[in-house]
Parts: structure tokens; sequence; C-alpha cells
């Protein structure tokens, strides 16, 4: 069967033809093109609506009205525990992070844990532990959840879900479609760092690096960015798939171009070296206290100076700016001079043989 | 970083891009050997700095590329079986067989491990003594120390249920062909720098002295390209050829001694198939009789292989530099890194998923500012 003759309305056959893909493969969660594959045919198709079809981090539902951001992630990081944090605080920040992202104030998240048998019950205190420190920090209650156990070789030690809901106020209306020709992009640290540190403590990669993961709570900076421009158009934290996947799915959502400057992005020497020895480009490693925010070039300034007072921005770079040229695109300009393309990523990232 | 900035600023590739430009009197092409140039040329868009006259003709030197496809077949055909640990460097794992590649082995349940050296296989194989571990040891002069090595400690520490699925090829056979082939149209040469890191340059003289063709070992960052260009051309405009060493913070002319002992002690040269271009003589190593005993393909009797390529796939006119992969009509839409047809479209190193990632002439062209 030809992807020409598929038709998607119907939800009966699969739409993915399984000539290509008969089982899941891990590149169908990586974020990426397979990603995409799968929301674009499997998942938007058939639960198509209104507040979903608007494909941000956060759902905004209209109750009463009031705006509410609602959101859902699980975490199967591994290892769970890793330098900079574990398994229970990025779990908290992710969610809180994705809320923030869409202008809300985060308040309540539900945590539920999906625990395999065997699990050290001290390993499993640490992680309630921070995940409570978490909640604090950030400034939300953990209000509802669940827990369940399934047999030894049956998970990998624990998996964990969290939702969160938050209010949005009066005049935010952050969206992806809502970026501009003009448009100046905030970037608010250095990136990677996620990504290549829970690779570099993964099995049978031995170097010693002082990498750590940037996992944060984001949203008291995007309460500050909030309080000083109205004009804030776009906010997305790029988590899996890097920043060049985020920047993908912006320029290809609002069908404007994107064009970034190599030599604007802060990446930490040894994630460029850990990046170097690997093969893998950090422009489409993880991170996870980050955010991009698309600002009106007349308030841009304003915001990065708001930004670089925050803890987790004190490293803020305008990194680049929406054009009306190549639409759907994101253009890099190479620390050579160059001008590239920065496409979105198709798999995984695998480690090159030499 | 210190040996990395400098080899990526762009005052010095506007000087470069200048000089060759200023030197440059009439059309030239010249291929860099090496796939991890062609990511370098690609992920920089290094043509935007060169003059028209220029055409860069992207080798055959991407090692997951040139594998045979039986050798996939038969990795395939290994992984599958319960009683195995398959281990790989990752790029491997996405080339298509003839029906599946490694990491649809992996999602059927298969035991297809990503290491990041051949000595961590031997760990997995110490560890593991009621399985089988198998090691893919493919690529160029560069990756086969390390091989060596791995079956030189695992001899050394008596592990006897560690094999590698091997196919080494070697760089200096794949010039002669290229250059002896009547759809010839290269004229000068880009070395591979890791290759000539390992065996040294000596080995190029007499290709430089029977082609007449100058060739230069370069390295892998965009500064050391338009380098190695820059000599290039400056030998075939002045009409010389000559082997010189743009890469010379690295490579010595003897190369590495040690490293060069120890693959003559394990491996000997044999003819190998390349995929996409077929048998070259003399062009690869295998391993020597003393260390049979770790060859996987005489541990594992796999046979009934029929391999069967995609009939759009060109790997082996791209490979050969005759045609670039976006004139083929399978790229960018049959064929792309998701539903690779042929090898160049997986590893990163390999032309066509640098053309489509990097975007030289992607299916929409971009605007520069």
């Amino acid at each position: 069967m030809s992807k020409n003759e598929i038709n998607i309305s119907t939800g009966l056959n699969c739409p993915i033809p399984k000539s290509d893909y008969e089982n899941v493969l891990l590149a169908h969660g990586g974020g990426g093109t397979l990603t995409h594959q799968l929301l674009d045919k499997m998942f938007f198709p058939n639960f198509s609506n209104d507040i979903l079809n608007v494909h941000h981090d956060s759902a905004i539902l209209n109750i009463n009205n009031s705006r509410i951001a609602f959101t859902t992630d699980s975490y199967v990081v591994n290892p769970i525990f890793f330098p900079g944090g574990n398994i229970g605080d990025l779990a908290v920040y992710g969610t809180i992070n994705d809320l923030a992202v869409a202008g809300a104030k985060p308040l309540y998240i539900s945590v539920s844990f999906i625990i395999e048998e065997g699990l050290p019950m001290d390993d499993l205190w640490q992680i309630v532990l921070s995940i409570k420190s978490a909640s604090i920090r950030a400034g939300v209650q953990i209000v509802t959840g669940d827990t369940k156990v399934v047999d030894k070789g049956k998970g990998d030690k624990i998996f964990i879900n969290t939702s969160g809901i938050g209010l949005i106020s009066e005049g935010i209306n952050i969206s992806p479609q809502n970026c501009k020709p003009g448009d100046l992009i905030l970037l608010n640290g250095s990136i990677a760092e996620h990504g290549i540190t829970i690779m570099s403590s993964r099995e049978g990669l031995e170097f010693d690096t002082e990498i750590k993961s940037d996992t944060a709570p984001l949203n008291s900076l995007i309460a500050e960015m909030l309080d000083t421009s109205k004009n804030i158009h776009v906010m997305r934290d790029p988590t899996r798939g890097g920043i060049a996947s985020t920047l993908n799915e912006i320029a290809s959502s609002s069908n404007l171009g994107i064009q970034i400057y190599e030599d604007k992005i802060p990446i930490e020497e040894e994630v460029l070296g850990a990046c170097e020895i690997l093969g893998l480009d950090p422009l489409y490693i993880a991170n996870e206290g980050k955010l991009l925010a698309f600002v009106d070039k007349n308030d841009a300034q304003k915001v990065l100076d708001a930004m670089r007072k925050n803890e987790f921005g004190k490293r803020s770079q305008i990194i680049g700016e929406v054009t009306e040229n190549n639409p759907g695109t994101v253009v890099m300009k190479t620390s050579i001079g160059s001008n590239r393309i920065v496409d979105m990523i198709s798999g995984e990232q695998l480690p090159r043989i030499c | 970083m210190k040996y990395l900035n400098e080899y990526r600023d762009s005052e010095t590739a506007k000087k470069l891009s200048e000089e060759i430009k200023k030197i440059t009197t009439r059309p030239w092409n010249i291929m860099e050997i090496c796939g991890g140039q062609t990511y370098t040329i690609l992920k920089y868009n290094i043509t935007e700095l060169l003059p028209n006259e220029i055409t860069l003709i992207h080798g055959p030197g991407c090692p997951v590329c040139v594998t045979p496809l039986e050798l996939i077949d038969k990795a395939i055909a290994i992984a599958s079986r319960d009683d195995v640990i398959f281990t790989s460097f990752g790029d491997m794992l996405r080339v298509p067989g003839s029906d599946l590649d490694l990491l649809s082995v992996k999602a059927k349940g298969g035991n297809v491990k990503m290491v990041y050296s051949p000595l961590d296989a031997v760990k997995i194989a110490e560890q593991n003594p009621d399985k089988k571990v198998v090691f893919f040891a493919v690529g160029f002069e560069t990756t086969a120390p390390a091989n060596a090595m791995s079956v030189v400690e695992a001899y050394k520490r008596g592990v006897d249920n560690y094999s590698i699925l091997c196919s080494h090829v070697l760089v200096p056979p794949a010039i002669e062909l290229l250059l002896n082939s009547p759809d010839n149209r290269i004229e000068g040469f880009l070395a591979a720098g890791h290759v000539c890191t390992v065996m040294g340059y000596e080995e190029y003289i007499p290709l430089v002295d029977k082609f007449k063709i100058p060739i230069v070992v370069t390295g892998f960052e965009p500064v050391d390209i338009l380098q190695g260009i820059y000599q290039v051309v400056k030998q075939l405009e002045k009409n010389e050829y000559k082997i010189e060493n743009q890469y010379s913070r690295v490579v010595k002319k003897e190369g590495n001694i040690a490293a060069k002992e120890l693959l003559r002690k394990v491996f000997e040269t044999t003819n190998r198939k390349w995929r996409g271009i077929g048998e070259i003589p003399m062009s690869g190593w295998k391993l020597k009789d003393k260390y049979s005993g770790f060859d996987a393909e005489k541990i594992f009797d796999v046979r009934d292989i029929k391999t069967k390529e995609s009939s759009f796939c060109i790997a082996g006119k791209i490979l050969q530099g005759i045609n670039t992969p976006d004139e083929c009509e399978a790229f960018g839409n049959k064929c792309t890194p998701e539903h690779p047809l042929g090898a160049p479209m997986v590893s990163t190193e390999g032309a066509c998923a640098a053309y489509f990632h990097y975007g030289k002439v992607k299916r929409k062209k971009f605007v520069n500012e």
C-alpha cells in the first residue's frame, strides 16, 4: 500500500504502513520525524478536537471564564539517578515547565508511579523526597496520584507520570501560531546538558565529566519575563529532540522561516567535547531546564535583561530571528560564515563509527 | 575548545576561501575520500565558500555504506539467535539489510547492544559466559586497531565466547579502482586524515606517481578542508602532482607504528566486496589463522542468505562519485533517513544522509539572508 492510498479518516487501517514498521522502534519515541509520524498519522487524526489541534505543550481549557492549562508527561529515564537530579525532580519540573511555557502559573500536579518489583525501598524514598522538595521549590501541590507495581523484568526500575494544571492570567496569549516575522528568539542558557549527562552516565560510556543535567523549574523565570513584556508570542521548552526539533516545529506550524546563529548558542566546553567524541550534534540533544522565547523585537532587550537576572537565565542569549524567507525551514549561519539547513532529526542520533 | 575553534574560525575560513578563488582559473573535480569530510562539507555548506569552478565529489569512505549487504544479512541472522548478544557501533544498527535492520531485530526481542568500543564487547562476553557475544567489526583502517586489540585481549584472557563479524576495508585499493574506471573524472584527492593517522601516507606515494594526481592528507574541520582544497588546487593549477600533508598536527608519514604492528599480527589482506561497487582485489582485512577461532563467519554457519537490493538505489554510483545523491530519483521521496533504501542514507557520514539533513539541494532551496 502506498502512502497516498491511505485514508486516515477511517481509523480502521493502521495508517503507518506495516511494511515499513511492523513494530514500534525506540526512535518512535525520540521526538523526531518518527515520533511526528505517530502523532500526525495515528494520534492526532483519531483524537482530533479544537483544543488538541493547537499542538501546544499544554492544552488550554476555557472553564467558567478562566483559562486553565493542562498537561501530562511520563518519565522513563535510565539511569534513574544522574548528576544534577533524578527521575523524581525531573518528573515534577518537566510538567511544570510545560505549563509555564504556555503562559500559565502552575498550581496542582498529580504523580503516578509504575514500579518494578525489587526496586530498593531506599531508592524510592530518595525519589519521593526529591519530588517533595521539587514541588515546594516550584510552588505546586501534589493533589492526587496512583501506584502500580509490575513483575520483575516487566518494567525498568520505575516509571513516573505527572499531570498538572495551571492558571493563565488575562492578557497573556502564548501559542506556537503567534510567532511573527521579525520576532527575536531568546534562549535562557547553555544547551544539551541533560542529554549528555544521561548518555555519559549510561553503561558502556566511561568518560568522567563534570557535566550536570540542567533539570530546573522555569516558572519563576517565565513569570518575570511575562511581567516584563506582553509581547512574548511563543515559548517552548526544547526537551527531547533538542532546540533543533523545537525550532523546526515552530517554523513548520507558523509557516515562517527561522534564522539562527551558531556562534550565539551557548554550549559548555565539556558538552561540546562529549559531542565531538560521540559524533552528536548538540542542537538535537535534550534539555530539561531550557526555554526558547519568541519576542517582539522592540521588547527583546528588556526581556533578555530580565532573564539574565534570574538564576535560571544568567547565560541568556538572543540566538536568532523569525524571517519571511525560507518558510517552514530553520537555517543556521555556521561559525565559518556559511548557511545551512537545520533539519528535523529522523530517528535517534546514533554515535558514529569513527 | 583548543584544536577545534581555530579550525572553525570564520576569519581564517574567509581568507582561505579568497585564496582559493584567487588561484582557480579553470574547472577542477576534487574527491574527498572520507565520509567524515563529506559530513563537514555539507554541515558547514563549504561549497558556498568555493568558486563555481570547483566540484567536490563525495567518495566511498563511509564504512557503514560499503559494508556488503550479505554481511548485514548475516549479522541480522546471527543477532536473531537466542544464544547471541550482538554488539555494534550505533550507526550500523539502522543500515537496511534485504528485509530488516538490526534495530528491528532488537524491537522483535533480539539481544542487540550498542557499544562504544569493541573492548566493551569483550567485557560483555566475560560477564555472559553462557552467551556468544559477537561484535560487528566494520570500518576502514581507522577502526581496525581497536577491533584487532579486542581479539588479542579476548585471546589473552581466554574469552572464547567472543567473536567478530569482520568486514574491514582499505582506502588505497579503492582509490586505484576509482582512477582506473573509464568513468573517472577525479583530478585530485583529499585523503582521509584519520586513516592516515593509523597507516601514515607512504602507501599513497605510488598512486600519486602512477596516476599523476595530487593527494593531500586532510583533516575534518572546515578550515582543514578548505586548506586541503587550496593545496590540491594549487598543485593542479601548477600542473604538479605530489603527496602533501595538511593534517600534520595529527598525521605522521609513517603513521602509528604500534597500531600497524598490531594490525599485522591479527589481520591479513583479502579480496573484499564493497556494497554498491563490487569486489575489489586485496581491499580488505580478515583474521589470520591464529585468530580464526574469533571469526563469527566460521563459528555461525549462516547459509541461505539471499540478498535483495532496492532496485531504485544508486548507492554504487554515488559511492564512486559518478552521481550525486540529488540525482537519484528516489532521493528525498522513496528514500529518506526514516526509510533508507541504501546505506548512504543512514550514517551521518553517508553522502545521501548528509545531503538530506544539511540541505544543500534539499527539496526546497533556501535563500541566503
